[in-house]
């Protein structure tokens, strides 16, 4: 699964930020391997998003770099790194309030196959983009709701929507804020097998509070504390490790 | 994963390609709009010079709709744009440099546009004060320019000792504003079908997307920078175009095309008809000319007064309030046609994947 | 020389008095108020009224002009502004534009469209001349009741109790409703105050900025230019932004005249791009 010798997919050396006087992240220096199932864990405010944030490009880093595929991105915008190969999912749902699943989809695929600029085309004429908006669309049970204006989805829904946008992007590394929040169980599911169905050379970082996903689904666990890295290793090593169950006072590791 | 299903598949893939046509095809009622509008050629000819300042009003709106309504910038400074195009026509004309009118109009848009992107740098970033204060600055800063200028503008007396030849060579204006109007109207409707098409493409798509949720948009790889410019620069050459038909039409123009009162008004033009639908401005544009021409009638002065406490009352009823008025011509629009249909929930039955194919 | 900067420093002192109530509406609690010119100019129209129509003497004028346009400010505070705090900066926009039309066309109704002047007593006109430099009375006026002002807006920010109150208020209101703090009297007060200013500016500088029916929207921009430059961390930044753009404005027009408003338009446009946050403000203060 993992080809030892190779770059990273995803790489930060010394990663620093810092709010004022609060530091948020200090000296986390992080490797991913490519094709990975990585999972993020630590207790609330530990800097698990804001790490997250600079990954993506959303918070510019006080210093340290970032590496994709061995390349410093650290200067580029958001949107360059989606280009790169980097989608995200957020914590709490960024949708676009007005549009319908079926245009939000379609402007990420849009973006992706490079036609998001084209200003004397009617959007969704070209057979690939429908036929890939259709798949999602069965994908994550959106079909349903198709026609309808974002805001106005259910809550799961949304949240699936959030997950397929992501989807949307194919990235080469995908970065999951907390994907099953506050989901119904059913879509919960939905969510968790199109995350263990996507091709074994997507890199995915994982942050999610509930220890049941994150030991089914992880080979590999960083627990952030502070925001500082705290312990990595298999899930296994963490799971025995004293010091994460001291942070974690008492709650359970065992998967 | 569960076997592909030809049928199913291809019903929501035709669903989906319904969903995006639907936007771009004509619905009767704007069909209707525009017959209308054309149909006052021939059937208001005493109204001809109130027209051409409506449609004049409706380009400047709908210019402004392209900006807020479209990309979520907030502009207070729109008569700059506007002012350039104006005073580019006049001097064109006034000088002989361009003296066909058709031609002599594009250089007016070409002229806002390069203003615009020059300009649109400095609202790229920034919250919307101050978007609002740079594009007031900016305006009043041309103004101020213009009335310096004198030797060029004409300063505070305006651009005088314009001469206009006739359209295309072949229709000449005349003292009642036949030609003016007609050819205003059919700029309007050429720009407004052009918008029209920009803003149902991919691109008009991802512009909303900015102003829906910036940060999301950029986390689906939309970049901001040269999109804003676009729409702002497109946005200027529109404006840019309204003022040079403010002066081929009336062979005039004066520091007022500049002022901040226009780009206020425009902002209400804007505002009465609604955002971010195109006609908007257009209907903002015939209540906003006609309800001053009844006011002016009855009380010459207090215009402004009017238009103030009009302003006042819109906000504290709330813009989303006023704005519903459309809403009923909007159902009507749906029962007309499926347009827009798909905002609803579909009337017909919804396409359902895996619950197997057609029965 | 020395004439320049002197009338540049009243006549920024005075643009700091007319605009700080501004820099608190627009800087601490994020409403444009693009109508804050029509209360100075209503200060102005009824210093206008008692001192030329009625013989009340100057002084009492002054005064008048600050209760008048403070009493304007509360009442259109509670009846109309309050409900437009939490709407979009639009909305602020087209509510504040509609005031100002309106009150440009009442003006106009009531008092005619064409300049006036306020009397002047006898006192306050002609020159003195200090250290062998003739300066303009009133001038001098200007500048020490602007400065005495001004010392006691910061005192009253910083030392007093309401000063804590506002900036609770402004920092976060519903913490400071927690607190206790009656954070709707607290803007009231606010805005009534900076109104008075405003008004209390707009009778002082009848003189020097003139007194017609546009006057909101000809200062409008020198107001927000005041608040924009100067940033909102504190009144330091305004005042000094205030007399930055007085002096600028006097000794361009002296010295570049063709130029006209040209350079200060430009001074907002580059200081907007360059530092949003205001150029008096330290970095990371906010």
């Amino acid at each position: 699964m993992m080809s030892a010798s190779s770059v990273p997919a995803l790489e930060t050396r010394a990663l620093e930020k810092r709010f004022g006087g609060i530091v948020a992240s200090n000296n986390v220096s992080l490797s991913i391997a490519r094709g990975a199932r990585h999972a993020l864990i630590g207790p609330n405010g530990a800097g698990k998003t804001t790490l997250v944030n600079m990954l993506t490009g959303v918070l510019k880093p006080s210093g340290g770099e970032i590496l994709l595929d061995g390349r410093d991105i650290t200067a580029l915008e958001a949107h360059e790194r989606v280009r790169l190969g980097i989608a995200r999912t957020f914590q709490i749902n960024q949708l676009f309030a007005d549009l319908t699943p079926v245009e939000t989809l379609g402007l990420a695929i849009s973006e992706r196959l490079g036609t998001g600029t084209h200003f004397w085309r009617v959007p969704g004429t070209r057979p690939e983009v429908v036929d890939e908006i259709a798949a999602l669309l069965e994908r994550f049970r959106l079909a349903d709701v198709m026609h309808e204006r974002t805001a106005v989805l259910p809550y799961g829904k949304q949240r699936l929507l959030e997950i397929a946008l992501a989807f949307a992007c194919r990235p080469r590394v995908l970065l999951l804020d907390e994907p099953a929040a506050g989901v119904p169980e059913a879509e919960r599911h939905e969510i968790l097998a199109a995350v263990a169905g996507l091709p074994e050379d997507v890199t995915v970082l994982l942050i999610e509070h509930d220890m049941d996903i994150v030991f089914t689904f992880a080979d590999r666990i960083s627990v952030l504390v502070n925001g500082q890295l705290f312990v990595e290793g298999t899930p296994d090593a963490v799971a025995r490790d004293p010091r994460v169950k001291a942070v974690y006072l008492g709650e359970s590791l065992d998967a | 994963m569960r076997g592909p299903d030809v049928s199913t598949s291809a019903k929501l893939a035709s669903a989906i390609s319904a969903q995006f046509t639907a936007r771009a095809r004509w619905s009767p009622l704007e069909v209707l709009f525009w017959l209308a509008a054309l149909a006052t050629i021939w059937l208001a000819p005493d109204h001809h010079l109130i027209l051409t300042e409506i449609v004049i009003w409706a380009l400047l709106a709908l210019s402004l709709d392209l900006i807020l309504g479209y990309a979520g910038i907030i502009s207070l400074g729109h008569a700059a744009f506007f002012g350039i195009g104006a005073y580019t026509a006049g001097l064109l004309a006034k000088h002989a440099l361009v003296s066909e009118p058709v031609l002599a109009l594009l250089v007016s848009g070409a002229a806002g546009a390069a203003f615009g992107f020059l300009t649109s740098f400095l609202v790229l970033r920034g919250t919307d004060l101050t978007r609002l204060m740079v594009t007031l600055g900016v305006a009043l800063l041309v103004r101020e320019i213009a009335n310096r200028a004198a030797w060029l503008t004409g300063g505070a007396d305006g651009l005088q000792g314009i001469g206009m030849e006739p359209v295309l060579g072949l229709f000449r204006f005349d003292l009642y504003g036949h030609t003016a109007y007609a050819y205003s109207l059919v700029v309007l409707f050429v720009l407004f079908v052009i918008a029209r098409r920009i803003v149902g493409s991919p691109f008009g798509l991802s512009l909303q997307a900015i102003k829906g949720n910036p940060l999301r948009a950029s986390a689906v790889g939309i970049g901001q920078t040269w999109r804003l410019v676009g729409i702002y620069t497109l946005a200027a050459a529109y404006a840019g175009v309204a003022g040079g038909l403010l002066t081929q039409t009336t062979a005039f123009t004066s520091l007022e095309s500049l002022s901040f009162d226009r780009s206020a008004d425009a902002l209400l033009v804007l505002i009465i008809g609604g955002t971010g639908h195109l006609y908007g401005g257009l209907i903002g544009a015939v209540v906003f000319r006609f309800a001053q021409d009844w006011i002016s009638a009855a009380t010459p002065q207090y215009w402004q007064f009017w238009i103030g406490l009009f302003l006042v009352l819109i906000v504290l009823v709330g813009r989303d309030r006023i704005g519903s008025w459309v809403a009923p011509v909007r159902r009507l629009a749906d029962r007309v046609s499926d347009w827009r249909a798909w905002r609803r929930p579909p009337a017909v039955e919804p396409t359902a994947p895996g619950e197997g194919g057609r029965p | 020389m020395v004439t320049i900067l002197f009338d540049g420093i009243a006549y920024g002192m005075l643009l700091f008095v007319l605009a700080a109530g501004l820099s608190v509406t627009l800087g601490l609690m994020n409403f444009v108020n693009l109508a804050h010119g029509a209360f100075a100019m209503a200060g102005g129209y009824a210093a206008l009224v008692v001192v030329n129509r009625l013989g009340v003497p100057f002084g009492l004028g002054l005064v008048a002009a600050f209760l008048f346009s403070a009493a304007l400010g509360a009442l259109l505070e509670r009846t109309l502004y309050v409900h437009v705090y939490a709407k979009s900066h639009l909305d602020q926009v087209l509510f504040t534009i509609g005031l100002v039309f309106m009150s440009v066309a009442i003006v106009d109704y009531t008092m005619g469209s064409s300049q006036q002047f306020i009397a002047i007593p006898p006192v306050l006109q002609g020159q003195i001349t200090v250290l062998g430099i003739g300066m303009s009375k009133y001038r001098l006026m200007i500048i020490v009741i602007c400065g005495v002002l001004t010392a006691l807006l910061q005192l009253g920010l910083t030392r007093t109790r309401f000063g804590s109150r506002l900036r609770a208020a402004v920092d976060d209101q519903r913490v400071a409703r927690g607190l206790g703090i009656n954070v709707g009297a607290v803007f009231a007060l606010t805005f009534a105050l900076g109104s008075g200013l405003a008004g209390l500016g707009g009778a002082l500088g009848a003189e020097i900025l003139g007194l017609d029916p546009i006057f909101p929207l000809k200062y409008m921009i020198y107001f927000l230019i005041v608040v924009t430059v100067g940033g909102t961390s504190s009144i330091t930044g305004p005042f000094l932004a205030s007399l930055l753009l007085g002096i600028g404005d006097v000794a361009g027009k002296y010295y570049v005249p063709q130029l006209g408003a040209f350079v200060i338009y430009t001074i907002m446009i580059v200081v907007l791009i360059w530092r949003p946050q205001g150029l008096f403000v330290r970095k990371g203060a906010r």
